[in-house]
């Protein structure tokens, strides 16, 4: 291991189970201190690869490595300074909160049994870490789950679905959790569904799906490259969209209950508010409008099959370029 | 889970690497099957059944003896009911509790998906596998000893501290006498931790405890109709099922260790096997569960 190993880097992977490839070339790179989003429909793949990450399944082909280190060779070795859990964390149900993570801290060896008490407190089972874990909830063991990460330092922390199940009250708590890890130094791999999760915590995203990165690199990026949309309230909304139709360079026009929204590069949005002006039409205000991660996920997701078939070829297509132009 | 109000922790950063030693996860493997109920199945019969035989003997008025030594000896001496206990319990009932740790000892892990919780911490899968098949060995000795330790208090308690007869016929004081009893006990060990041994193979390569425990048990069932069939005579010595009573060498004077150290290789051609294809496969194996 080397201080210059990145903490995660995947070339080539592949997990194939007879006829069906799960994981299919899948290239990835988390670097030293990134947030890192994993995002994927359901069945993408995101749990295989995270599984091969940790040692957990063997990789039809391709490596993985952790800090310089592949799970497959080095063993328990290649997981020093990385924890984690896929899909939901599992735990001794006959045995209580507490004993749970001695047990687990008797694995880790390295001191950790005496960070149990630091790391209840952090997720708040104190309380709980008495009772046996066969009566937690989904939450509570989720929150025991960080918890068991947490009792071995880690500098990268890999985390499945951390927020599924939870509470709105949970979901803020596990976010602010990951923001505070994240500040002291920890790299965070994040697979999530949730969207609003990934784009508030995330710098650096991959997207996958049907085993394939369709995105890897800065969250920035992938919204600029997204394209920039504007939304227009003006004195007089329908001659407003009138006037944008017959602008040039204005894209896709659209009236909706908040206003005029299109897409337009910078230089021809100028354009139309002096064309608007000529016309006498007020503007109230212009924003414009990164595209939000949900809609760059469904775009770089979703198939051609849906009811709106065209619509969401047009979008492949403009995903597709999007991912030739990262 | 407020981490933003809480009270600073002291830095997460790693350490040096130090990976935890495979008696640590021997000594939590038994901690964890101390915790579990259904351990307490298995040393449950290993203890009714000899108090229930020593009931029932107790209760009778006139014992058929049998052609056993021993079986003669019942109500003369409380040391014959732990040699008669190994004797009916050996067959069936001891493989038995002996697969049932064994046979569950990594299909439950898998079933339940702890087994990726315990195989992403700084323990390296050789070592989890060795401390599932020393744990499985350590629950088929306790119960072996449980069961004779009941047996003997039950029987001493019921017919007397006394001397007792050997299958050579010569007659060996009580303190003598529990010592060979013991013995014998230690001796019946060595197939049955190729009982054991097959048990965990079946739990690590089918992934599914109920067919492990079957398998295991259905594999000396099988080995004793094998033994039953006309013309495979020959083969009947190599059984494993035929080693079930090499501790009968013990309690002959002077004591035949002939039986004794064939059961010991040919147990380990058993044994060998079976543990080395259950490393592999443990090694080998996608965990994908859970």
């Amino acid at each position: 291991m080397t201080d210059a190993a990145p903490p995660v880097r995947a070339r080539g992977l592949v997990k194939r189970y007879k006829e069906v490839l799960a994981v299919d070339h899948v290239d990835l790179n988390v670097r030293v201190g990134d947030v890192y989003g994993f995002l994927g429909p359901n069945g993408a793949g995101k749990t295989t690869t995270l599984r091969m990450a940790l040692g957990l399944i063997t990789p039809t082909a391709g490596t993985v490595e952790l800090f310089g280190r592949d799970p497959m060779r080095a063993g328990a070795r290649a997981l020093e300074g990385v924890a984690g859990f896929v899909e939901a964390p599992r735990f001794y149900p006959y045995l209580t909160g507490r004993k749970n993570l001695q047990l687990l801290a008797a694995l880790d060896a390295n001191g950790a049994s005496e960070r149990i008490d630091e790391v209840l407190e952090i997720v708040e089972l104190t309380p709980r870490a008495g009772h046996r874990v066969g009566g937690y909830s989904h939450g509570m063991r989720q929150r025991l789950g960080i918890a068991a990460a947490l009792l071995r330092r880690p500098r990268l922390l890999i985390l499945d679905e951390p927020a599924t199940g939870l509470d709105p009250a949970g979901m803020r708590d596990m976010r602010s959790l990951i923001r505070r890890l994240a500040t002291e130094g920890i790299t965070v791999l994040l697979s999530s569904h949730q969207l609003p999760e990934v784009q508030e915590l995330c710098d650096r995203v991959a997207i996958v799906d049907k085993g394939r990165v369709v995105y890897e690199g800065a969250l920035a990026d992938l919204r600029r490259q997204g394209g920039a949309g504007y939304r227009l309230r003006s004195t007089d909304d329908s001659r407003a969209l009138a006037i944008a139709r017959a602008q040039p360079g204005i894209e896709s026009p659209v009236l909706g209950e908040h206003g005029l929204a299109f897409q337009a590069e910078e230089s021809r949005v100028g354009a139309l508010s002096l064309a608007l002006g000529r016309a006498g039409v007020g503007i109230l205000s212009l924003t414009p409008e990164l595209a939000t991660l949900e809609d760059l996920f469904f775009r770089l997701t979703e198939d051609g099959h849906g009811e709106n078939g065209e619509v969401q070829h047009a979008a492949l297509a403009g995903a597709q370029h999007l991912v030739e132009r990262a | 889970m407020s981490a933003a109000g809480a009270a600073p922790a002291a830095p997460l950063l790693a350490g040096p690497f130090k990976r935890a030693a495979t008696a640590t996860a021997y000594r939590w493997e038994l901690r964890k099957l101390v915790s579990q109920k259904r351990t307490y199945l298995g040393f449950g019969l290993a203890v009714a059944l000899p108090l229930i035989f020593v009931i029932v003997q107790s209760l009778r008025h006139s014992h058929d003896h049998g052609e056993n030594i021993f079986a003669s000896q019942i109500t003369h001496s409380g040391l014959a009911t732990p040699v008669l206990m190994l004797l009916f319990l050996s067959v069936f009932m001891l493989p038995l509790i002996a697969s049932l740790v064994a046979g569950d000892i990594v299909a439950a892990e898998d079933g339940n998906g702890t087994l990726k919780t315990i195989l992403t911490r700084s323990v390296d899968r050789g070592q989890v596998f060795a401390s599932k098949a020393l744990a499985a060995a350590t629950y088929a000795t306790v119960a072996v000893f449980l069961s004779a330790t009941v047996a003997t208090v039950a029987g001493v308690a019921a017919w007397g501290f006394n001397s007792v007869t050997t299958y050579s016929g010569t007659v060996v004081s009580p303190s003598e006498g529990l010592l060979l009893i013991f013995a014998a006990n230690a001796c019946y060990l060595i197939p049955l931790f190729a009982v054991a041994s097959i048990g965990v193979l079946l739990s690590t390569v089918t992934r599914n405890s109920a067919a492990a425990v079957v398998g295991a048990v259905g594999v000396t069932i099988l080995l004793f109709i094998v033994a039953q069939i006309p013309g495979l005579e020959g083969i009947r010595p190599y059984l494993l099922t035929e080693q079930y009573e090499a501790w009968h060498g013990l309690l002959r004077t002077p004591t035949d260790w002939a039986p004794i150290w064939h059961s010991l290789w040919v147990c380990a051609l058993y044994a060998g096997p079976a543990l080395l294809t259950g490393y592999l496969v443990f090694l080998r194996r996608d965990v994908a569960g859970g």
